[in-house]
């Protein structure tokens, strides 16, 4: 394979005395997706701003589509598309003008800006509000007509900045189609997110970043083994039956958490085989259950694991935002 | 959803928009100035109240000058109604610097700079782009005013030329108001900052000169600023052009005895000093 569509090397971003951005390296192969994971003012959405050029690193470099960005700027620009965190759609300016406004900039001619424009209304829902002004879009019209201004020059590499953010759990969904979608074309994405799910749905690899640093990296399932915290989860069709699933379950595991008004039983374990022991030797027992499965530690788990604190409840943090570290 | 194929080709990309992206090329400078132009007057056209300032307040102007103060204010020569349409134009031309900030500091916050520094074009389109579409503007203004003026009896009195080159002063100056502009728009984070802080600007520097009133009458240190402050040298410079007033008296500050000559005095020393910490200002807030 050719060289990697993204590459970090220890970017660091100081903003006065605060360090937003401590030294991260990594790399994404083309085609795939990376999922930066982490709270508000982690150092996020500097890090996609370095990489896109937007702000000049401290110290270190990157790479996008093989250009340097601080040698190569231009070149950068012309391989990649950005959506920000704070939507950029012109308001005074309808779905398709935004759209020729950026096609144009981008080196589109008037009749391919038509074409693509047509095709990327169509492809974002957005050919019946088309020629509407973006005032009176909704939060998820005007995400997705970001998107679309975005992808203008089909770029092969894709930076998205909380893509989700404020969105409606449909629109969400929806838009999350349509990035699988722009990856099956061979889009290459680098996506930001607060949301662990969202990282778990899209992602082939994660980097959790906190206070500016890369804490963990890896696959989703690698991150969540790494916490080494899942559990198989017994349900028992009648309350009474609990003490006898417990001691069939005790065989396995000794770590067990009873929830009797549930008539639910949840045991540590390490992995399938635990579940499998624990399904034989409940079945050996003559208990009646409802239902057996495993769970996997969500990224939720994980990132506390890591941190020691919640990845959504940050707003107390000591680190300031992008936006508070500028003024 | 439109997908030629699902399987991945991580190093081709797809020519789904029926053209090789390869082959693109950025409009030039000049192309890429004239989109931001063309957006801008979008806007214009979108929201039709932005030309207010341009057209219903400098005729409110012109009429409440003209018959409110009018037959008190005794001017020497013409009439008071020729002295006072290139007072109000130059008020109007000092307003643009007003108009680049309030366009720029929405740009700024709005994300429409972010966007624009996304692609790869140069940042400084947005600046160039800006200030014309500011001086088309403020041109509209000075045709609006000079309608006006034609309907209550201002006149041209002194040939093309001069007539041409009294109009060629506005713009100078409403050059030089752009970069003051630019540096106010990149300074503050809000409309509201920028309208607070150019009122308590425009306001004195505009009144405080000869554009409603002459000069003579004034207390002296007053009048020592009102002669000295460039806007007198601009309406000075197209009273005297146009025929619409008599010349600076004797004992006026030196500045209005050569007006046309301080009129592009004034503009190139204000663009050079306000141009470089203008860009410096705007390089700063776009940077990062």
């Amino acid at each position: 394979m050719s060289s990697p569509a993204i590459e970090a090397i220890d970017l660091v971003k100081r903003f006065g005395d605060t360090v937003a951005v401590d030294g991260v390296s990594f790399t994404v192969p083309a085609g795939s997706v990376l999922g930066v994971l982490g709270p508000n003012g982690a150092g996020k959405t500097t890090t996609v701003r370095m990489l896109t050029t937007m702000s000049r690193p401290t110290s270190g470099t990157g790479r996008v589509a093989g250009h340097d960005i601080i040698k190569e700027p231009e070149a950068v620009r012309r391989s990649m598309g950005l959506t920000s965190q704070v939507a950029t759609v012109d308001e005074l300016l309808t779905a398709r003008e935004n759209i020729r406004l950026s096609g144009r900039f981008a080196g589109l001619s008037n009749a391919q800006v038509r074409r693509v424009g047509d095709e990327l209304l169509e492809r974002f829902s957005l050919t019946e509000a088309a020629d509407r002004t973006a005032k009176t879009y909704s939060g998820g019209m005007r995400r997705r007509l970001d998107l679309a201004v975005s992808l203008v020059a089909t770029p092969p590499v894709l930076f998205l900045d909380e893509p989700t953010t404020g969105l409606d759990p449909r629109s969400r969904t929806d838009l999350w189609d349509v990035l699988r979608g722009l990856v099956a074309d061979g889009t290459t994405l680098l996506l930001t997110t607060q949301y662990l799910e969202e990282a778990d749905q899209l992602a082939d690899d994660i980097i959790v970043i906190d206070r500016g640093r890369i804490i963990a990296q890896g696959t989703p399932t690698q991150l969540k083994d790494a916490t080494g915290r899942a559990s198989v989860v017994l349900t028992v069709t009648s309350a009474e039956d609990m003490p006898a699933a417990e001691a069939a379950v005790r065989r396995v595991t000794s770590e067990i958490h009873l929830d009797p008004a549930g008539r639910r039983l949840t045991a540590r374990a390490r992995g399938l085989a635990d579940m499998l022991a624990i399904g034989e030797a409940v079945s050996a027992s003559g208990v009646a259950i409802d239902d057996l499965g495993l769970q996997r530690p969500s990224l939720d788990d994980v990132f506390l694991h890591l941190t020691g604190h919640r990845a959504e409840d940050d707003e107390a943090s000591s680190e300031p935002t992008l936006e508070e570290a500028t003024r | 959803m439109n997908h030629e194929s699902s399987t991945r080709t991580p190093t081709i990309q797809h020519d789904h928009a029926g053209f090789a992206r390869e082959t693109l090329k950025p409009p030039s400078f000049l192309a890429a100035c004239m989109l931001v132009v063309k957006r801008n007057l979008i806007h214009i056209r979108r929201m039709p109240e932005l030309l207010m300032d341009v057209t219903i307040q400098p005729v409110m102007f012109v009429l409440l000058f003209a018959f409110v103060f009018g037959a008190s204010i005794d001017v020497p020569g013409s009439g008071y109604r020729e002295f006072l349409v290139p007072g109000i134009m130059a008020q109007t031309m000092v307003f643009s610097s007003f108009i680049v900030a309030m366009g720029l500091v929405s740009d700024l916050e709005k994300g429409f700079v972010d966007r624009l520094k996304s692609l790869p074009i140069h940042r400084s389109a947005i600046l160039v782009g800006r200030s014309i579409s500011s001086l088309i503007h403020s041109s509209i203004g000075i045709t609006v005013m000079a309608l006006t003026g034609l309907a209550i009896g201002w006149r041209l009195h002194n040939g093309v030329v001069d007539a041409v080159l009294g109009f060629v002063l506005y713009l100078v100056i409403g050059f030089a108001m752009i970069w003051v502009g630019i540096l106010v728009g990149s300074t503050f984070h809000s409309v509201e900052g920028v309208q607070g802080f150019m009122f308590t600007l425009i306001f004195p520097l505009t009144f405080l000169a000869n554009t409603f009133a002459p000069t003579e009458r004034m207390p002296d240190a007053l009048r020592f600023l009102a002669e000295w402050n460039p806007v007198s040298a601009l309406t000075q410079g197209a009273r005297e052009l146009w025929g619409n007033g008599p010349p600076a008296a004797p004992d006026a500050a030196y500045q209005l005895q050569h007006p046309v000559l301080f009129t592009f005095a004034w503009a190139l020393l204000i663009t050079a000093v306000v141009a470089p910490l203008s860009v410096r200002a705007f390089r700063r807030r776009s940077r990062d």
